[in-house]
């Protein structure tokens, strides 16, 4: 593993003119985990931890394989680094560049047995295999009646802003796949919550999608179990626990609002609890709705533009369960309901600043 | 860095009396050089190992260059050997069952359209005029290889011994159907008889076969010869448009895959005649396009599919994907959702139907080998059509599942929100059941 280690950091410094982000990424400080507190731990970055994770599933099963555009080499976020030397020509390959041909060939793998993961290259190019995702991955064990499954398939795509990304290498598409039942949808928050949940993705007997917020492939390091471990899917986590308003989000919002959390606390001593979605479906009703209980407040934050985002299902779902608690109406802070701009990005995105001047309302309705 | 060089002439390879034209006196620079390097470049790396030279005559080829890619057939429309080497030397046995599989899907259509135009079905899809297409190909390949269908290939599964029974349960969607009523009539699936489950999506079934082929390719060498394992994929010339089919067949080639791209050309999609579909020469023409072995077979010849596709399997086995297209005709409407007469002549089915029907082409060879005779067809036709008659019947009267199994096969277990529409559905029948009357056909 040390030896991966420092290939990869060799690799990235070397091919960092692949993936010029850090000096753009200003939206957010990354909030580290501390709660895995395993004896055997390795400081990586995100990607680094996908890397750990896909290594541990080839190795594991034999019948695993990795493909999608440009992996053979390393893939252009170096997220499959090293994989086709180890494991071969055979089980880490490169695929012609065409999406909808991608996921239906990892759906058939997956239905004859073998654990297919796919990489889509950027979120916003997961479209042209919309009909394969969700009109067949999505339904093949429902129609056959449990004779055919295609439940080893795990689809990996980056996700998310990325600082200048603009129309097509920022998408966060998860509403779209959420309105599919027979999906699974999975979007991390950081290097150790990317591995064990991608590991369970690729173990999950239901078709996975699983977005990484590609912001974080480097900014996001942290110490991460070095073994395998598995986090488990429809659970949401309470990353911060508080009294007086409950805040959700996932994937590299879930630190915009950590640090919401910290300024409400600051400047107007409110305690947020702070809750990270991670599946987004099936997602966790319970957790949500017992924070929102205790706190009579809810602000769900999401990238994403506003209508029919994940979070008006969230928003409905709670109003609902919730009504007799709530103290004001649940308020939704998402990216504007326009295309993602280039140069317009910073003013795009529900940053924390638009976060804390809803909690503010919030309070005082 | 070099200095580019302008290049007024360029040579045919082999010759290389190129003028050698140099903006920069201290740059040497040889056509000669740059021209095989650049060849075997392109060569090498570009087109596959392929020779190729330079022309220096602009000109475009087109389609009318190249003539059709020729229809392989074994016997004419009576039945009789064009060349006695082509025969596959059926024992009688498979040679009757050949034509009984053909015969009873006839009759089983011609019963089922009926009953779906009388309302006791709600949707159905005739084979007509393609019956053999799916016996000749199902018969070359193995029982172990797996199978991915359109919806047109009802044939395929009778060869493997889906019964009629099978047919008529997932016609009805009742307790009995495998695929637990979820799915529309003709929608068959058999996981023990290796037939992947149909959906309606066109072409999405092709990339998937290739999949299935690609992991079939990594566990074959595991495998002894007779234990090894292809992919044959059906679709027709209408789905060959679908961005899936151009996906499938790239991924096949650059993957090395053995899988059998089966296509049923039968004139129409739906209303659309080829010459709407397509400009090319038909689907065959596609194939070498993308690197993959092509035969074009007439569709109607039980032998010449059946040979095509027995030879197409022993490429595939080899990791090398195979196009057949089998040319045919659509004699019934696209479903009992179309009326046909709209958009084509009465007379041009009738032209087919007398001068080249499946059946009766396969049938006349049998006679002649005196495996057959009018006796044996009248009883074997009333015997069959008896049998579909009672499991039709049959079918008719068994329940289906309860109504909330429509929550069941989602997801492999039910998840918590989904059991909650699963309560709410019962206390809702519980108090309006009476006001849902088909709730009596379900079982409780």
């Amino acid at each position: 593993m040390n030896t991966l280690n420092k290939l990869l950091k060799g690799l990235i410094i070397k091919n960092n003119f692949l993936f010029e982000q850090i000096k753009f990424a200003s939206h957010f400080n990354f909030y580290p985990t501390e709660y895995l507190n395993e004896e055997n731990k390795e400081k990586i970055n995100l990607c680094q931890a996908i890397n750990s994770a896909l290594n541990i599933a080839l190795e594991e099963d034999p019948n695993s394989v990795c493909f999608g555009e440009d992996v053979a080499f390393g893939g252009v976020f170096r997220c499959s680094v090293g994989l086709q030397n180890k494991f071969g020509k055979e089980r880490v390959f490169n695929t012609p560049l065409c999406e909808q041909g991608i996921v239906g060939f990892g759906i058939g793998l997956a239905v004859t047995g073998s654990n297919a993961i796919a990489e889509i290259q950027f979120a916003d190019y997961i479209f042209p295999a919309f009909d394969q995702i969700v009109n067949e991955a999505a339904k093949y064990r429902y129609r056959s009646g449990n004779q055919f499954n295609c439940g080893k398939l795990t689809i990996r795509a980056t996700w998310g802003a990325v600082g200048h990304g603009a129309l097509y290498h920022s998408q966060s598409p998860e509403a779209y796949f959420s309105h599919t039942p027979g999906l699974k949808i999975v979007i991390p928050r950081g290097p150790s919550q990317a591995k064990g949940l991608l590991l369970s993705c690729i173990e999950d007997p239901d078709p996975c999608i699983f977005f990484e917020p590609k912001i974080l492939y480097r900014n996001a390091v942290e110490d991460v179990p070095a073994g395998k471990y598995i986090l488990p899917l429809g659970k949401a986590e309470i990353v911060r626990e508080g009294k007086d308003v409950t805040l959700v989000g996932w994937g590299t919002q879930l630190h915009v609002l950590m640090e919401t959390a910290d300024l409400a606390e600051k400047e107007l001593g409110i305690l947020c609890e702070v809750i990270d979605l991670q599946t987004i479906i099936p997602w966790d009703v319970e957790t949500v709705a017992k924070s929102v209980t205790k706190t009579g407040h809810l602000l769900i934050s999401h990238e994403a533009p506003k209508t029919c985002g994940f979070g008006a299902e969230m928003a409905a779902t709670i109003q609902k369960e919730c009504f007799l608690n709530l103290e004001a109406p649940i308020e939704r802070i998402c990216g504007w309901d326009t295309p993602f701009p280039h140069v317009y990005e910073p003013f795009y995105l529900p940053t924390k600043w638009r976060c804390l001047e809803a909690i503010k309302k919030l309070i005082k309705y | 860095m070099p200095h580019i060089l302008f290049c007024r002439s360029v040579s045919r390879v082999g010759t290389f009396i190129g003028k050698q034209t140099s903006i920069n006196s201290t740059c040497k620079f040889s056509n000669v050089e740059a021209d095989t390097f650049k060849l075997q470049e392109f060569a090498g790396k570009y087109l596959g190992n392929k020779k190729v030279l330079f022309t220096e005559r602009l000109e475009f080829r087109t389609p009318k260059d190249c003539d059709a890619m020729p229809i392989y057939r074994c016997v004419d429309s009576n039945g009789n050997f064009l060349d006695e080497n082509e025969e596959p030397k059926f024992t009688k046995e498979v040679a009757q069952k050949i034509y009984m599989e053909m015969t009873k899907l006839n009759t089983m259509d011609k019963i089922l359209y009926e009953s779906q135009r009388q309302g006791r079905i709600s949707f159905y899809m005739t084979s007509y005029g393609e019956e053999a297409s799916h016996l000749g190909s199902a018969a070359a390949l193995e029982p172990r290889d797996l199978i991915y269908g359109q919806y047109r290939e009802t044939g395929v599964l009778l060869w493997r011994g889906f019964s009629l029974d099978q047919c008529m349960n997932q016609c009805y969607g009742n307790k009995l159907d495998p695929g637990k009523g979820k799915q529309m009539p003709v929608h068959y699936g058999d996981a023990g008889l290796n037939f992947v489950t149909i959906s309606s999506p066109l072409t999405t079934q092709l990339p998937q076969a290739v999949g299935s082929a690609y992991s079939f390719k990594l566990s074959n060498p595991t495998k002894s010869f007779d234990q090894r394992r292809i992919v044959c994929v059906y679709f027709g010339e209408g789905a060959a448009s679908e961005g899936d089919a151009h996906a499938a067949f790239n991924f096949a080639a650059t993957l090395k895959c053995p899988v059998i791209f089966f296509c049923r050309n039968n004139g129409y999609a739906i209303s659309t005649p080829t010459s709407e579909q397509y400009s090319g020469d038909g689907i065959a023409g596609k194939g070498i396009g993308y690197g993959i072995h092509t035969i074009r077979v007439d569709g109607n010849d039980v032998f010449a599919v059946y040979n095509a596709t027995k030879a197409a399997r022993v490429l595939a086995l080899t990791n090398c994907p195979v196009l057949i297209e089998a040319m045919t005709y659509r004699l019934g409407h696209h479903s009992t959702s179309d009326d046909s007469t709209a958009y084509r002549s009465a007379d041009e089915v009738k032209e087919w139907t007398e001068l080249d029907l499946p059946i009766l082409r396969y049938r006349k060879f049998l006679e002649s080998k005196g495996w057959w005779n009018m006796e044996m067809d009248k009883q074997w036709l009333s015997k069959i059509k008896s049998e579909v008659l009672e499991s039709f019947n049959k079918a008719e009267k068994v329940k289906k599942l309860p109504p909330d199994e429509l929550f069941n096969d989602v997801y492999a277990e039910i998840p918590e929100a989904l059991k909650k529409q699963k309560t709410e559905l019962l206390n809702h029948l519980e108090k309006y059941g009476e006001r849902y009357p088909e709730l009596e056909n379900f079982e409780k």
